[in-house]
């Protein structure tokens, strides 16, 4: 009967659905420090989904791979491939190391902070709608994971932790449209910020138009945003334009492939930067 | 009544994995399908404007959740597209493919404007899809919405036709 009722009244049902709409939008653009409790439940649960089809999916992977398919090489492979990643994710550690200790630094009270504290997390989705480029990975705040933790892969930088829930986190890539990170450019100092643009390309903004940048260039991290630790490969200059003004437009692309990744590291380590500003709010 | 809730439900869930899952492997943007729209524009050509402003309300919903924005725009298009869409089955005969792809597609363009109108208008990011972006996902979404109807239209006569012939055989 009621519901009979609320479809004699359409317009009004309409009407109400709409109101509550603008209110919910509204509270969320009126407060924007920390993470709307609606968005962090309602993520929760559907990560829930997301693991238990995941995990469905890799078990029939596995089976088929492992037992079915050549079952030693494949195993052979998987192993040779951890210790690739291992190798890949030292060398960046080591490109930090060297990084840090050019120039002045030698002479300031270098402490070591690159052996990172890292989680391995899997990716279990991602973005429901293409207009964001984020993913869903397994590993929340029982792992130890907090909003603004960098996520790392073997290759270079991935994002960084929006929004994590107890048992998965929402990490926004890089390349999404609202993304970006201090930037340095290895050859010559150069310094910038990174900015996704959405697509699969990077930009690299407020880089002086006397700067010296060529194309093949490595980007790193600056570390000056708080976020990524210092160092980390961000990928190579794609295109450099002058554009008349005062800055350059570079174009970036990335060093790691968004979309053929299936695991990441979460860096537990906080950086010099927040460690500085947590003590200071302490 | 009940059963017909339940399988939107289902269908809802499934699309929305679906739509993740592809994501996954699409990441860098050539997905242009948005699956969950074609199911709410789908629900509301056949059960009416409320059930297609709840469906595109819960779907817009969790769609935002899983995504990086402000949770309510992407639920604001979808009521907002279902709602007119229900409106438009309940008073135009809209059977025919071209008709279909007709609202699919305008559903599609109205989606978008939305969302990305409430961005643009709340100065919450910018947005750089091109006019032919924009048709080529409305003509994706128009063309995969037909697809699924005529699927759900035909499979049962094509089921039942089999099992009558089978019956027949074993005669």
């Amino acid at each position: 009967m009621a519901l009979l009722d609320i479809r004699q009244r359409a317009g009004h049902l309409f009407l109400a659905v709409m109101l509550g709409h603008v209110i919910l939008i509204s509270a969320q653009v009126t407060s924007r420090t920390g993470v709307p409790i609606l968005e962090s439940v309602t993520f929760g649960i559907f990560a829930e989904v997301q693991r238990a089809t995941t995990a469905g999916a890799s078990l029939v992977r596995r089976v088929w791979r492992g037992y079915v398919g050549l079952r030693q090489v494949k195993a052979d492979n998987d192993e040779l491939k951890r210790q690739l990643a291992s190798a890949e994710v030292q060398l960046q550690e080591q490109r930090a190391l060297a990084d840090r200790s050019r120039g002045f630094e030698r002479l300031l009270d270098l402490r070591d902070h690159l052996t990172l504290s890292t989680a391995a997390a899997e990716i279990i989705g991602a973005s429901a709608t293409p207009d964001f480029r984020t993913l869903t990975i397994d590993k929340g705040t029982r792992d130890g994971l907090r909003p603004d933790m960098s996520v790392i892969a073997p290759a270079g930088v991935v994002g960084r932790i929006v929004v994590p829930s107890a048992r998965a986190a929402k990490v926004q890539l890089l390349i999404d449209r609202n993304a970006a990170a201090g930037a340095i450019i290895e050859r010559s100092r150069a310094q910038g910020v990174a900015v996704g643009a959405g697509d699969e390309r990077l930009r690299l903004e407020y880089v002086s138009e006397v700067a010296d940048v060529a194309v093949g260039d490595a980007v790193v991290t600056s570390g000056i945003d708080g976020i990524f630790p210092k160092g980390f490969i961000i990928g190579r200059v794609d295109a450099v334009e002058k554009n008349g003004g005062a800055y350059k437009r570079i174009t970036i692309k990335p060093a790691v492939d968004f979309s053929s990744l299936e695991a990441v590291l979460v860096v537990l380590t906080p950086t010099p930067a927040r460690s500085a500003a947590e003590a200071g709010a302490e | 009544m009940k059963a017909a809730w339940v399988v939107l439900a289902i269908a809802l869930a499934l699309v929305l994995q679906t739509q993740t899952m592809l994501g996954r492997f699409m990441i860098r943007g050539t997905l242009a399908i948005d699956l969950v729209l074609v199911v709410v524009v789908y629900v509301a050509l056949t059960s009416g404007p409320v059930t297609g402003l709840l469906s595109g309300t819960v779907a817009g919903l969790v769609q935002d959740a899983l995504s990086s924005g402000i949770v309510g725009i992407g639920g604001l298009a979808k009521t907002i597209v279902g709602f007119l869409t229900g409106i438009v089955g309940s008073q135009f005969i809209v059977t025919q493919p071209v008709p279909r792809f007709v609202v699919f597609f305008a559903a599609t363009l109205l989606d978008r404007v939305v969302f990305i109108g409430l961005y643009v208008l709340l100065d919450l990011r910018s947005f750089s899809t091109s006019y032919a972006a924009l048709a080529g996902q409305a003509v994706g979404n128009a063309v995969v919405g037909i697809v699924a109807f005529q699927l759900v239209e035909l499979l049962p006569g094509v089921l039942e036709r089999r099992r009558m012939a089978n019956t027949r055989l074993r005669r």
